[in-house]
């Protein structure tokens, strides 16, 4: 078991193992569990295939009449070490590195796999505790790069050491180093080799604490979240959506039918969509309690989750698409929701998905702020009021000098309620699309993350001399397009967006480091640099 | 690309004023043996349509007026297709301008496409049987964004491969990170 490890490279960083407890959270104690539930099973079986006969009684007994015991408990107890042996060993060989250039990976016994993740390509960093791992202080961390199923996993990692790795590794990848003067390879060697030092009282008593802090390391100074969502602003939200309306109408059918009451027996096919029903809202809930979005110097952070606690770093520019909008039933309350498109699908299983909602329900002033957050250049003076105007007004905004180019009067006949509304402005370097007077939507896309662009027309929109406008970004929940527009005022656009879109994307460098601000303070969007 | 063997053409003049989304400049349009692709497509879709109508009716499957029907459909579609094939090809088009390529297709549904050169991911080149057969290939630009879908068919065979080098040299003086 002396594996040789790496020396240490010029960059200062060595190979390190992950949590001790990672083969368990991993699946062993689901193994054991299955072996458990087998052998529970197939004993008789496995008496009448190696023993014969079915008269037999118990395993043992009949093995000890035979004279097999010696050999059965040696076969059982090998396989026991064999098993042991081989999460022993995965954990052993399962080992990262973080220097300079990139995060790796090394896994596996006989199939070696060695992954890479280079720094500048990291689309965001997210930290998820399962809850059986926050029992024993694990979590998992997770660097999402772009492309599918391209991640880079640390599962799983010393609870409280998981926050300082990701503090060191976006410090790495803003090619600045932690000033206190501890290498991040040396302070993460601490965190994933040594042993507990401390007494068991301490050990319980951190446990509890961790268990109980929120989604970061209580020395970690957590940045005060710029949002606050009362459960009852949440449950509220719930209440009033789409689903519930959903759920009324089904319960309104259901009650006739059993009121003018014949046949009962149908009920009970509606129980696993009651379950599937209930367990929509109790995801939906869990997922939205304690929705904490903060800005920190690596990026704007995104905590959410009451049971499996998940925390989401997105460096700054990693944003491809936002979306601010606002269902029928949430007008009233003057309630708003944000999403997201965002490079990387970063986590898959355990419940985890990537972090796409950026403000799961608000008020005005939320949405004001967040967006502070994920977008500081359209935040701006000259251009603050097109958010305002992109979400809740229609037609022209006056006495503003940038507005939005609304869509042509002839549009009436393909959108004959949202056509006053369906509109798009350049801002500085961000394309604002408004659109949609039941569903109100405001997709914001940064020209740097435009991947292309393109102009559609069928034959209803030529005989009308309209087309569609599409952004392509990265797949995600928002679809930045635009139908019912004027052809020629769509034409310049098309040029000026694809024109935009070429000098935003030329001003960042592929090979560019995040560049951070040496003060603590919201994150530079890419229309800066 | 010095011999490109298409030939590039102005914007129609009898398309200006009209309600199409056109794009000006000028548009490379593909090779001319890219019809014949198409046309061996189209035979394809008209000989299952029919088919599978035929046997249909043939069978009594359908109602007696109503699969007949639908057998002279499938036969009125792939006319049709046929006759607009070379149309549908000479639709096709792009333009390499100083820092976007340009794409455009469709007669009915048209569209153009714009995609900045440093947005690339990769450039596939596809050579299907038949487009084998008659020496062309299909350029395929990807970016990071499923929907851009710019797949240029019917380049011959030199053209492909040049264009391809053109492209990533071009994407390679325009880099943008993700």
């Amino acid at each position: 078991m002396t594996e040789p490890v790496a020396p240490p490279l010029p960059g200062g960083g060595e190979w390190l193992r992950l949590h001790p407890a990672t083969p368990l959270l991993k699946g062993g104690i689901a193994l054991i569990a299955v072996i458990g539930f087998i052998l529970a099973n197939v004993r008789e079986r496995l008496i009448e295939a190696f023993v014969g006969g079915p008269d037999g009684g118990d395993l043992i007994e009949e093995l000890y009449l035979r004279g097999h015991l010696g050999w059965a408990i040696a076969i059982v107890l090998g396989a026991l070490l064999l098993g042991v042996v081989a999460f022993f060993l995965s954990w052993r060989m399962h080992t990262y590195r973080i220097n300079d250039e990139a995060v790796e990976v090394r896994s596996g016994i006989l199939f070696r796999t060695h992954r890479q993740a280079r720094l500048d390509r990291i689309q965001g960093i997210a930290i998820t505790r399962p809850f059986i791992a926050r029992l024993f202080g694990a979590a998992r961390l997770e660097l999402s790069v772009a492309g599918q199923d391209a991640k880079v996993q640390l599962a799983y990692l010393k609870g409280s050491d998981v926050d300082r790795l990701r503090h060191d590794i976006l410090m790495l990848a803003s090619a600045r180093r932690a000033e206190e003067g501890v290498a991040p390879g040396t302070r993460a060697g601490v965190a994933a080799g040594s042993p507990d030092a401390a007494g068991p009282d301490s050990l319980i008593g951190r446990r509890v604490t961790e268990l109980l802090a929120p989604e970061l390391d209580p020395q970690e100074a957590p940045p005060e979240s710029v949002v606050r969502i009362s459960p009852l602003r949440l449950a509220g939200s719930l209440l009033a959506s789409g689903a519930t309306l959903f759920v009324l109408v089904v319960a309104a059918v259901l009650i006739v039918v059993t009121a003018t009451g014949r046949e009962l027996g149908f009920l009970f096919l509606f129980v696993p969509a009651f379950i599937g029903g209930a367990g929509y809202y109790v995801r939906k809930v869990t997922r939205s309690l304690r929705f904490s979005i903060a800005a920190t110097p690596d990026g704007v952070r995104v905590g959410y989750g009451l049971l499996t606690t998940s925390n989401d770093t997105l460096p700054p520019g990693r944003i491809h698409a936002i979306e601010v909008y606002q269902p029928l039933l949430w007008r009233p309350f003057d309630w708003w929701a944000i999403r997201i498109n965002r490079a990387g699908h970063a986590s898959s299983g355990s419940g985890s998905q990537p972090a796409t909602t950026m403000l799961p329900v608000g008020t005005r002033g939320d949405v004001d702020k967040v967006l502070g957050l994920l977008l500081p250049g359209l935040a701006s003076a000259d251009t603050r009021h097109l958010i305002l105007a992109g979400m809740v007004s229609s037609g022209p905004t006056p006495g503003f000098a940038v507005d939005f180019v609304p869509a042509p009067r002839r549009a009436r006949w393909l959108r004959p309620f949202s056509w006053r509304r369906t509109g798009y402005a350049l801002a500085g370097d961000t394309v604002l699309l408004r659109k949609g007077l039941v569903w109100r939507q405001l997709v914001a896309v940064p020209a740097a993350r435009i991947q292309s662009l393109h102009l559609d027309q069928g034959p209803l929109a030529r005989a009308l001399d309209l087309c569609t406008l599409t952004l392509d970004t990265v797949a995600g929940p928002v679809s930045a397009s635009l139908s019912v527009l004027d052809r020629a005022g769509s034409l310049s656009a098309f040029d000026a967006i694809s024109r935009a879109a070429t000098a935003a994307g030329a001003l960042e460098d592929g090979s560019q480091r995040i560049a951070l601000p040496a003060e603590p303070q919201p994150p530079r969007p890419e229309s800066d640099r | 690309m010095s011999d490109h063997s298409n030939d590039t053409v102005p914007l129609d003049p009898a398309r200006v004023g009209s309600k199409r989304v056109e794009v000006g400049g000028d548009w490379r349009r593909v090779s001319r043996k890219y019809i014949g692709v198409e046309l061996v497509g189209v035979a394809l879709f008209g000989l299952v349509a029919i088919g599978a109508t035929l046997v249909f009716s043939l069978t009594r499957w359908f109602a007696q007026p109503l699969g007949w029907i639908l057998v002279g459909a499938a036969v009125v579609t792939t006319l049709v297709m046929f006759a607009v094939a070379p149309r549908r090809v000479r639709s096709i088009g792009y333009q390499l301008r100083d820092d976007d390529l340009l794409f455009r297709r469709g007669i009915m549904f048209h569209r153009v496409v714009s995609v900045p050169y440093g947005r690339m991911q990769l450039i596939d080149i596809n050579r299907g049987p038949v487009a084998r057969f008659l020496g062309l290939a299909e350029l395929r630009f990807v970016t990071a964004a499923a929907a851009t879908g710019v797949t240029i068919p019917g380049l011959v065979d030199s053209d492909a491969d040049a264009l391809r080098d053109t492209l990533v040299s071009l994407a390679e003086t325009r880099r943008a990170g993700l």
